[in-house]
């Protein structure tokens, strides 16, 4: 199975993942949404030498993870191709920002690195709280929840468009990926004199294609948004998830708690 | 149901797909449109559909094709495209079945409803629940035939249904489309199949209607068929 071939099998590995069965999986889909959203926002809101604040919300991916039966490990290796962009946010901090700030015994830590590393984990979480949203609500459900939030029609429908037609552009790039290797034996990758026309004919094979999906999309009604399937009536489980960790999350922000339990330790 | 009054198209002024089209098919009716490649099987279909704004008139179940029609002409329409990959773009099979009956304003409970009738009478109910990507091409082919029947349509096109079809499945669509009661009109080449479902046959060649007939009259003029760049049935070339 050649890297295309594995890329489409992890995208719809999303959506089985999307469609399982657990106490996560059943909240209401706008609920996730909004913790997500809120733990997102408590999570960048830390100041860039907040390590040790920061610390505690590892809890919440952690947790998920564990009710929702969808592995952190597995989030990591899909996020693979991400992480290294977040790596590269603050790696240049180091040099920039050389005073030390801390000495763990008597080495002393730089500015540069806390904020280095603190961006690392900012950013290492909220893809990871973005990952088991995606993993624990399928995708026409998490446009509903967006719709309910009020976010606008055009927005939602290109989301869901854009993540349909992720998967189409990829099964033209297996196919014709594959045609190149098969005529071009040993070659690593697809020499730079072929990228233009490759490029260009899989511009053409996937507008072609998404054309297709397009046509057979309005002849069963489409007309500009997408009937999304009625998610359950929010309940109290809802609220009490949502009101939970909100509070936590404020709580968290508000109180360092890392230095806290580091304080408490030393004495 | 169908009826085609001198319908033309052209993608390029000056060289016509279609050109003087007319024809009219009855309710019920199953009609096979065949010919050679490029001789405007396709196009037709897109222009019944809707999908290609010709000249001429066409009229679908009484009411004639036009931008304000459009909407409830396809309501009446059912269109099985060549592939079902193309045609299968939601996640699971009862996401995807559901999806045009929601479209149409049915409530959750109709549309289920309809989704369960069709599946039990074309013995898919194991398919249900599945993931698009993970079913077998035949299985794909047999969803894509569920998806549009869920819609209660008046009339099912099809394109080409039973290519790259292994021996079984291709049966298993066949013997789906015979049971059909609506109105049908497949485009193949597989002329043993437009045999096997078809009472009448529309043979088009540059874009004009070469022969319009009773099926077996038409494939079997051997004649006919070579002068338009087709063969016999397999089953009648000895």
């Amino acid at each position: 199975m050649d890297k295309m071939d594995r890329a489409l099998r992890e995208l719809g590995q999303m959506d089985e993942l999307a469609a399982g069965d657990s106490p996560v999986h059943r909240l209401s889909p706008w609920v996730k949404l909004l913790v997500t959203l809120g733990y997102i926002i408590a999570v960048v809101s830390f100041d860039k030498y907040a390590l040790s604040g920061l610390l505690p919300l590892i809890l919440y991916p952690l947790l998920v993870s564990q009710l929702s039966g969808v592995s952190l490990i597995l989030g990591l290796r899909k996020l693979r191709l991400v992480l290294p962009l977040v790596l590269a946010v603050g790696i240049f901090n180091p040099f920039l920002d050389r005073a030390p700030l801390l000495y763990l015994g008597s080495l002393p830590v730089s500015g540069g690195v806390v904020s280095m590393l603190t961006l690392l984990l900012k950013g290492l979480l909220s893809l990871l709280a973005s990952f088991l949203l995606v993993a624990t609500t399928p995708i026409d459900s998490l446009c509903a929840g967006l719709r309910k939030l009020r976010v606008p029609q055009t927005m939602v429908t290109l989301l869901l468009l854009t993540y349909r037609y992720v998967g189409v552009m990829m099964e033209e790039l297996a196919v014709m990926s594959r045609a190149y290797h098969l005529r071009a034996p040993g070659q690593k990758g697809i020499h730079y004199k072929a990228w233009g026309s490759f490029l260009g004919q899989l511009l053409l094979r996937s507008m072609d294609r998404a054309g297709e999906l397009y046509a057979s999309m309005r002849l069963r009604g489409f007309h500009g948004e997408f009937y999304y399937a009625p998610s359950r009536p929010c309940g109290g489980r809802d609220l009490a998830w949502l009101l939970l960790w909100l509070g936590a999350f404020a709580l968290l922000r508000l109180v360092d708690l890392g230095a806290l339990l580091g304080g408490l330790l030393r004495l | 149901m169908i009826t085609l009054e001198n319908v033309s198209f052209a993608y390029e002024p000056g060289r016509p797909v279609l050109d003087g089209i007319s024809f009219h098919i009855a309710p019920g009716e199953a009609v096979g449109l065949i010919g050679a490649n490029g001789a405007g099987k396709s196009t037709l279909m897109k222009v019944l559909l809707g999908l290609e704004k010709a000249e001429g008139r066409v009229m679908v179940g009484g009411e004639e094709l036009t931008k304000e029609s459009l909407p409830r002409v396809r309501r009446k329409l059912g269109f099985v495209l060549q592939n079902s990959d193309n045609q299968m773009f939601m996640p699971t099979v009862y996401e995807d079945m559901v999806f045009g009956p929601m479209n149409y304003g049915l409530s959750r409970e109709e549309a289920d409803r309809r989704v369960d009738a069709v599946l039990e009478k074309l013995g898919l109910e194991a398919l249900k629940h599945r993931h698009n990507h993970r079913i077998s091409g035949g299985e794909k082919r047999m969803a894509a035939i569920a998806t549009v029947l869920a819609m209660e349509p008046e009339a099912v096109l099809m394109d080409e249904p039973t290519s790259a079809l292994d021996p079984f499945n291709r049966r298993l669509v066949i013997n789906t489309i015979r049971e059909l009661g609506q109105t049908r009109v497949i485009t193949s080449h597989d002329l043993d199949m437009i045999l096997d479902t078809c009472s009448r046959v529309i043979l088009l060649s540059g874009g004009r209607i070469a022969a319009d007939g009773p099926t077996e009259e038409i494939l079997r003029d051997k004649a006919l068929l070579e002068a338009h760049r087709m063969e016999l049935p397999l089953r009648w070339q000895g």
